[in-house]
């Protein structure tokens, strides 16, 4: 079975055009020929801080970013060619769910109305198997069946990011980027989001790829690891060995500097 | 996890019942609202209202004064009654108003929607457009395009239409950008929606509402501008009236007979003024932030009103005690606590932390200690805060400032949005240290240098001049914490002192206050969501839950054998590093009983 | 700061190209024969003729642009046939009327404006913010043109304290308390409806800003009451009541077109309403130029005066 996605030597400068007075604005490298692939069915983590690049790597990979130079594959087809197609190609083979879910959710929409729009144009399904559907996937997300007809506002952090990931469903795509996923969240509400995301994973046959700054986050939930520093994608490794024996600097000096709950106890005589 | 659901659900009709009753509880713009529905009215009915005709001339009886016979306004130099071409002058002025707003406003939001969305060369090309538009003195562009089509009504309403285009462009131009770059809109082009689809359903919906505040707040100044022109001669020409050109008559004969020019004057005045006020009510209802009254005026320091008030205890006792406090927030007329029955005390070198989710109540405990909550709408409604022993609360004013950088000092969150834009670091850190001291200007300076170098800023010298902008979130913090310690404080409390920062940015910066903890023998009170980080810094912790503690104790207690079943919950639900997949096993059970 | 400014220099200039265009749009897009136009209806053939040749109306448009304006470089506007001499002589003699009556306006504007705002701010909701924000309703809701008939009526009709029209006296007249009684009626006319607009932006500004998280950090440092609101506060605030003075600039100079007419002052407002119905083209255009072209170098000085108080404009 192919890749869910190879990514190869993948840039990004933002800026840099020449403006009328000839000078060249202030460019960005944020992402410096990064290569990596995500396994059919794993998850696979990539790490940094802010302005490591992360975050761009995943706006690219469904679309939302044109990369400066290099290849996407996803799913076994060329993201150029889906980019070609229309965002409809790509909404169907790759999605998507964003760091702050009340943002990424229209205010004036009803729940209804947001999880109509990919049934309906990614899906094409007819009304009332579209009702049937939002039925499913609410009930996949643990969601109560009056959230349709409720607007964003009226549903707390996690909430809607159960109803982000139930429109990310809805599109029925094998492939999710999950950037920041629960950074938003308080940490009880986080506990609660990973596991449903672990569930889903195995119940539709999903791969992650599972963008985060939180070092502990990641261990639990990823099979791989990537570690990115300043645009470039320093070590790439399974879980068990990154966190157990961490070959670069950066790497290391990103464990050492995570709290830990175990702290306390070292600290007591 | 259900709980947010519990919330009574808003439907669309009654939020828009209660935006129409917020619109009628507004004294001004209901009045502004009366005003206007009776001119209106009046002005629709003009061909059934047994007035005289407006434009019958009968010069024997010009210049009649007001309340002449058969005449309540009087007549004009040609005889004809002043009453009945007010009432038809006013139906010209409101029509050539409300067209001139519609077409601006069409012509304006598209090109703002269209611009803001597009950005790029789109964007470039339209609103450099705009921008030329707008680099013309408002009216003179008006006068310009008159001087183009020639004078006439329907022309002056053009340029008045054509001047304001800019107005809306730039307003929902300003609003789109915003929107554009949120995440629905990402959201919905992945969830297959075509550009023009998301512009016209994600985009526009939310923008309506600046439309109609622009709308609201521009068509009284488009029935002044097209009244100006008439009363240049450029806008309606005779036969045709408009209110503008009966002052514009009027004005010729201003010395003997005032009043042909006063009366529609007035009426211009009248229309504009009801139109603005209820202008800035329908504003007041539709800007969220005017509605939920985020633009009052904080205090100098919170409202006291407590009910309980403990009694002084005698003896030597800890640098903090925090006895009872309760702080609760004004929601209409009624007075919601926010915090109870806070209870903690901090000692001389020691670390507490006060740890809880968001909403808990942990930042609004902080700021309550020396009255930093924002009021109204905050009013501290309960307990003491004693520091060495002194209510805090009983002092004056002043007496609480005296306190504020000087005994104890804070640190807060998010380092770019506490620091002052627009003075340099030194100057900032130096004006703590005059806050509360005399010395001289170089005095100071030389003092915050050394501050800074304390912190960890390299070239301290140098990066004295720096503005926060040009520094990195990290040596912001540190300047923050340089100008905590500016006055040598026995207390510093710190707000989330590292949440905005990276991970190994904040390994460094905890590191720092440890230190300098340790080295000074500083009380830290340190306010965060991070288990982790309390691990790390504190010797005892409170954990806090819907506004009260639920639990306190040493930090090594509270995280070993945690009494609370919130504290269990909360801590099991914290990943640790070396844990792995066993995480989200061990913490599988704890949500099992969740159904929907 | 240097490189700002000629930074910002440099980017007036294609707005001037740009505004010299649009100018020169209104004589291209007048139906009939533009010399025809200009010259009205006392047109000799001779002087048609002259027109044609002057302007090179018989070419075809973007070189008839470049003609006109490779001669407004010179300093020719042309000449105005109405008044049988050079527009730019004309604009010369009435410029400086305009700019002292402008000018005076928007002194008095931006000072009580923001005196205004600011204490309506501090004091909300007491009685000093309600008579502030009563009278900026007030204020923006009169016709200025209105507004100055009453004040005629009242201060040189009825109480014959001041002069009713024109700039200085007839007889006698041409000094500077000559001047500033003339002006004192016309100034304030003109200011009222700016004040109200910049009262009520300072207003609205400061209570924007003292809700920011660095005005809890003065708080904080113990900062007395009156350095919150004057150090902090005001000068965060400043920054954005900067550019609305500038547009300000804009509304004054064009509400001289009203004021100017009500009181006969000699400036350049008045001159255009005239040239408008005399159809003196020329005349508009040159007059409608240099005021455009005085507003976009105010702004541009509102520009720079904000990129001194806020640092992160200049990066």
């Amino acid at each position: 079975m192919s890749d869910a996605i190879v990514v190869t030597n993948l840039r990004k400068t933002f800026g840099g055009r020449r403006n009328i007075l000839g000078s060249a604005s202030h460019s960005v490298h944020a992402v410096k020929g990064v290569s990596f692939a995500l396994r059919q069915g794993e998850t696979l983590a990539i790490v940094g801080e802010s302005g490591s690049g992360k975050s761009t790597i995943a706006r690219m990979l469904v679309g939302l970013e044109t990369p400066s130079s290099g290849t996407m594959e996803i799913d076994g087809q060329d993201a150029a060619t889906l980019r070609a197609r229309g965002s409809k190609a790509f909404g169907r083979t790759i999605q998507y769910v964003f760091q702050d879910p009340v943002a990424s959710l229209n205010p004036r929409k009803t729940i209804d109305k947001i999880l109509d729009v990919p049934l309906r144009l990614l899906r094409n399904y007819d009304g009332s198997t579209r009702a049937a559907r939002k039925r499913e996937l609410l009930d996949a997300v643990k969601m109560p069946k009056d959230t349709l007809e409720r607007y964003p506002h009226e549903f707390s952090g996690g909430q809607a990011q159960r109803i982000a990931i139930a429109r990310a469903l809805a599109a029925e795509a094998k492939i999710m980027v999950l950037d920041e996923p629960v950074s938003a969240l308080d940490v009880s509400v986080q506990a609660q989001v990973l596991l449903l995301l672990d569930e889903l994973k195995s119940r539709f046959g999903l791969s992650y790829l599972f963008i985060s700054h939180d070092l502990a986050v990641v261990e639990s939930v990823s099979d791989r690891v990537a570690v990115m520093y300043l645009g470039e994608m320093v070590e790439l490794d399974t879980a068990a060995n990154l966190f157990a024996a961490p070959r670069h600097d950066y790497t290391r000096e990103l464990i050492a500097s995570a709290p830990r709950l175990n702290a306390a106890s070292l600290q007591d005589p | 996890m259900t709980q947010a659901l519990a919330t009574t659900p808003q439907t669309v009709s009654t939020a828009r019942l209660s935006s129409w009753s917020l619109l009628l509880n507004n004294r001004l713009a209901a009045a502004g609202l009366l005003v206007l529905a009776v001119i209106g009215l009046i002005a629709l009915l003009a061909p059934w209202l047994p007035i005289p005709n407006p434009n019958a001339t009968l010069p024997a009886n010009r210049l009649q004064p007001v309340l002449s016979e058969g005449h309540l306004l009087g007549t004009d130099h040609l005889g004809r009654d002043i009453l009945a071409r007010l009432i038809w002058g006013t139906r010209v002025s409101i029509a050539v108003g409300l067209s001139a707003t519609a077409i601006a406003a069409l012509i304006g939001s598209v090109i703002g929607l269209v611009s803001g969305y597009a950005r790029g060369v789109t964007d470039n090309i339209l609103m450099r457009g705009i921008d030329m538009l707008m680099a013309f003195p408002y009216i003179l562009l008006a006068l310009a395009i008159v001087a183009v089509l020639g004078p006439g009504l329907l022309n002056a309403l053009y340029a008045i239409a054509i001047v304001n285009i800019p107005f809306f462009a730039r307003n929902v131009r300003g609003v789109t950008v915003g929107l554009a770059s949120r995440e629905f809109v990402d959201a919905a082009r992945l969830s297959g929606k075509s550009h023009a689809a998301i512009l016209f359903t994600e985009v526009l919906p939310n923008v309506l509402p600046v439309i109609v505040i622009t709308m609201s707040t521009t068509v009284g100044w488009m029935i002044l501008e097209t009244a100006g022109l008439s009363f240049l001669g450029l806008g309606a020409q005779p036969p045709q009236s408009d209110l503008g050109s009966m002052l514009g008559e009027g004005r010729r004969l201003l010395f003997n007979a005032p009043h042909v020019s006063i009366i529609p004057g007035l009426m211009i005045f009248a229309l504009v003024m009801s139109i603005n006020l209820l202008g800035d009510g329908v504003r007041d209802v539709l800007d969220p932030r005017l509605r939920a009254g985020d633009l009052t005026r904080p205090q100098a320091v919170t409202r006291f009103d407590r009910r309980t008030q403990p009694p002084q205890p005698s003896g030597a006792r800890d640098i903090l005690e925090v006895e009872s406090l309760e702080t609760s927030f004004q929601r209409g007329r009624a007075t919601v606590p926010a915090v109870r029955n806070i209870s903690f005390t901090l000692g001389k070198g020691e670390c507490f932390g006060l740890i809880g989710e968001s909403g808990s109540g942990k930042s609004v405990t902080a700021l309550s200690l020396l009255g930093l909550v924002a009021s109204p709408p905050g009013i501290i409604t309960g307990g003491t805060v004693r520091i060495e022993g002194e209510d805090v609360f009983s002092r004056s004013e002043t007496g609480i400032r005296a306190l504020r950088g000087a005994k104890v000092a804070y640190v807060f969150q998010d380092p770019l949005t506490t620091l002052h834009p627009l003075y340099r670091v030194g100057e900032q850190i130096a004006e703590a240290i005059l806050a509360h001291k005399r010395i001289g200007k170089t005095e100071a300076r030389a003092r915050a240098i050394a501050l800074m170098e304390k912190v960890g800023i390299r070239d301290a010298n140098e990066r004295v001049d720096a503005f926060p902008h040009e520094m990195s979130g990290g040596q912001r913090q540190r300047i923050g914490i340089a100008m905590a310690l500016a006055n040598d404080p026995d207390i510093i409390i710190a707000d989330e002192p590292t949440t905005a920062l990276d991970v190994t940015v904040q390994a460094k910066i905890l590191d720092l206050l440890q230190d300098l903890r340790r080295e000074r023998g500083l009380a830290l009170l340190l306010i965060t969501h991070d288990f982790g980080v309390v691990a790390q810094m504190c010797d005892r912790v409170a954990v806090m839950k819907d506004g009260e503690i639920v639990e306190c104790g040493r930090t090594a207690d509270v995280l070993r054998a945690p009494r609370h079943e919130y504290t269990r919950k909360l801590i099991a639900c914290v990943p640790e590093l070396g844990q792995g997949k066993a995480f989200l096993e061990s913490v599988r059970p704890l949500f099992a009983e969740v159904k929907p | 700061m240097g490189g700002y400014i000629v930074k910002r220099l440099i980017y007036a200039v294609p707005v001037i190209v740009g505004l010299s265009v649009i100018v020169f749009g209104i004589m291209a897009l007048i139906p009939g024969d533009p010399a025809q136009a200009i010259l009205g209806a006392y047109a000799t053939p001779e002087n048609v003729a002259r027109i044609n040749r002057d302007l090179g109306l018989d070419r075809p448009l973007h070189e008839q642009y470049f003609i006109w304006a490779g001669n407004l470089l010179q300093g020719d506007f042309g000449r105005s046939f109405i008044l049988n001499r050079p527009v730019l002589d004309e604009i010369l003699e009435r410029f400086s009327a305009t700019i002292v009556l402008a000018g005076a306006a928007l002194v008095l504007c931006s000072v009580l404006g923001i005196l205004a705002g600011v204490v309506s701010a501090v004091r909300q909701f007491g009685w000093t913010d309600r008579v502030v924000t009563l009278f900026v309703l007030i204020g923006i809701s009169t016709p200025a043109f209105w507004l100055g008939l009453l004040f005629i009526l009242i201060f040189a009709v009825h109480w014959r304290v001041l002069p009713a029209s024109g700039m200085y006296a007839v007889y006698g007249g041409g000094d500077l308390p000559d001047l500033l009684r003339h002006l004192i009626l016309p100034a304030v006319t003109l200011a009222i409806v700016a004040t109200g607009v910049i009262a009520r932006l300072t207003r609205a500004a400061m209570l924007e800003v003292l809700r920011q998280d660095f005005v809890r950090t003065a708080r904080a440092k113990g900062l007395p009451e009156r350095a919150v609101i004057y150090r902090h506060a005001f000068k965060a605030a400043l920054v954005s009541i900067i550019p609305v003075i500038g547009v300000q600039a804009g509304f004054v100079m064009g509400g001289a077109v009203y004021i100017e007419t009500v009181f006969q002052w000699p400036g350049i407002g008045a001159m255009l309403v005239n040239a408008i119905s005399t159809r003196d083209i020329l005349l508009v255009q040159g007059g409608v130029l240099v005021i455009a072209v005085t507003y976009v170098l105010i702004n541009l000085l509102a520009d720079v005066v904000q990129a001194v108080l806020d640092p992160r404009l200049k990066s």
